[in-house]
């Protein structure tokens, strides 16, 4: 961002206005002129007005780049409207606005001023589903742990220990290979490639042995008693 | 980086990805005035098919005659031209207010003819089964040209639903007032003038809620 100041050259009177940015008011005692800000802000709404142009015309690396400088905007407009914690759920929903309304924006206006109203709006929208929410919930956590559960069965816990148990042991049984293939790819999630990488053996052969194996286990649990 | 801004980074990758070129939409007055051109075409229709000197006699007889169509015509006009700006995100919600003069200025007009004690010559109180017609072609001419608009409307991104559908069904209901004049020789009374306003707020409160439908949907899902 370049900030261009227009009263650096005006000579040591207006040098506190240079240092300040006008916050502290203009020498003339005029208000409101801040003309580095506005000469900042107009160079970067045309750089984000041209990106939001290329960005029309599907150049991604351009839209990356707007998309980016985006998020600090859309969290300034947000942080007005909602609490800290919601300004991100804010930035997302004005993101994915900004995406579906890409088409409606013109170029011959302000960027800044558009994505500005949208992120008001969306930060306003977020607020009214929060409190339509609130007031529909009932934040009761004694009640929701005395409630009871008519579905629940008491013996189910043990129930599972023990198929667990009972998988754990036929995957013991397994030839190496097979059970390899079971631990890698069904227990600890790993892919094909990963487990290969491991094992030393190829994709193919992983799959062939997990499928072996899954069908013996299948036949050793359904033999088995509970 | 924080969380959130990873998941903004996955979000805008996600977005990238999924970018397309997009036509840009055009202005809000040209959109409006290619609605507005159709109704003028569906009156030119109209004016070729019904006793145009037997129409300028009644609207002219009376000030409050023409009043009420000139704005019953505004209020078509400046409700679709404010229903296109508000189908842009950012624009104003004070669009809604355009339309809101030349309605007044309808709805003065057409009561006071209601209070007129002179008769226009060569018309006649409507029956009730004339204002039953009324009511229906109101309605049903209301029909396509709200679809019509709706369709048009579809093209932007109202962040204001609400009040894009309000203004839309105005544009809709005013329009078809308007053109019901050529197949209305009646002068005007009370129980017309109810007729025509139940008909009215009928279709604005059919497009109001009914028309949100047509519209892009108001909560996000990416669409490329």
């Amino acid at each position: 961002m370049t900030y261009v100041s227009t009263f650096c050259q005006g000579g040591p009177t207006t040098l506190n206005y240079a240092l300040f940015g006008g916050c502290i008011g203009a020498p003339d005692g005029s208000t409101a002129v801040w003309p580095e800000r506005r000469v900042a802000d107009d160079s970067s709404d045309a750089r984000l007005s041209a990106l939001m142009r290329a960005a029309q015309a599907g150049d991604r690396s351009a839209y990356a780049a707007l998309l980016r400088e985006c998020v600090p905007v859309i969290r300034r407009v947000a942080a007005r409207r909602a609490p800290a914690d919601r300004v991100d759920d804010v930035v997302q929903d004005v993101l994915l606005t900004l995406h579906n309304a890409r088409h409606t924006y013109d170029p011959s206006r302000s960027f800044t001023a558009w994505l500005s109203v949208i992120s008001d709006r969306r930060a306003v929208d977020l607020m009214r589903r929060v409190v339509r929410d609130h007031s529909r919930e009932i934040h009761a956590p004694l009640q929701y742990e005395q409630h009871p559960d008519l579905e629940a069965d008491p013996a189910a816990p043990q129930q599972r220990t023990e198929t667990a148990q009972q998988v754990r042991q036929a995957v013991e049984t397994l030839p190496q290979r097979q059970r390899e293939a079971v631990q890698h790819v069904v227990l600890s999630e790993r892919s094909l490639k990963e487990t290969s990488a491991l094992t030393g053996q190829s994709e193919g052969s992983i799959k062939v042995s997990l499928h072996r194996a899954l069908r013996v286990l299948r036949l050793k649990i359904e033999r088995e008693p509970q | 980086m924080s969380a959130p801004e990873q998941d903004h980074d996955a979000l805008i990758q996600q977005l990238t990805g999924d970018l397309a070129p997009v036509k840009r939409l055009a202005p809000p007055f040209w959109r409006a005035l290619i609605w507005i051109a159709v109704i003028a075409a569906i009156a030119f229709v109209a004016a070729m098919a019904t006793d145009r000197h037997a129409i300028a006699h009644r609207l002219m007889a009376e000030p409050d005659m023409w009043l009420a169509v000139v704005g019953s015509t505004l209020t078509a006009m400046l409700a679709a031209y404010a229903a296109f700006q508000l189908c842009l995100p950012d624009r104003s919600s004070y669009w809604a207010l355009l339309p809101l003069p030349p309605a007044l200025l309808w709805i003065a007009a057409s009561g006071a003819g209601c209070l007129r004690v002179l008769r226009i010559a060569g018309t006649r109180p409507p029956t009730a089964g004339d204002e039953r017609d009324c009511l229906i072609i109101i309605i049903a001419l209301s029909i396509p040209l709200s679809l019509l608009l709706l369709v048009m409307l579809r093209k932007g991104h109202t962040l204001l639903p609400g009040l894009t559908t309000l203004t839309a069904g105005l544009a809709a209901a005013a329009a078809s007032a308007t053109l019901l004049m050529f197949f209305h020789p009646f002068d005007a009374t009370a129980s017309d003038l109810i007729a025509h306003g139940v008909a009215v707020v009928t279709v604005v409160t059919c497009v109001r809620y009914f028309g949100g439908r047509i519209l892009p949907p108001k909560n996000n899902s990416a669409r490329a």
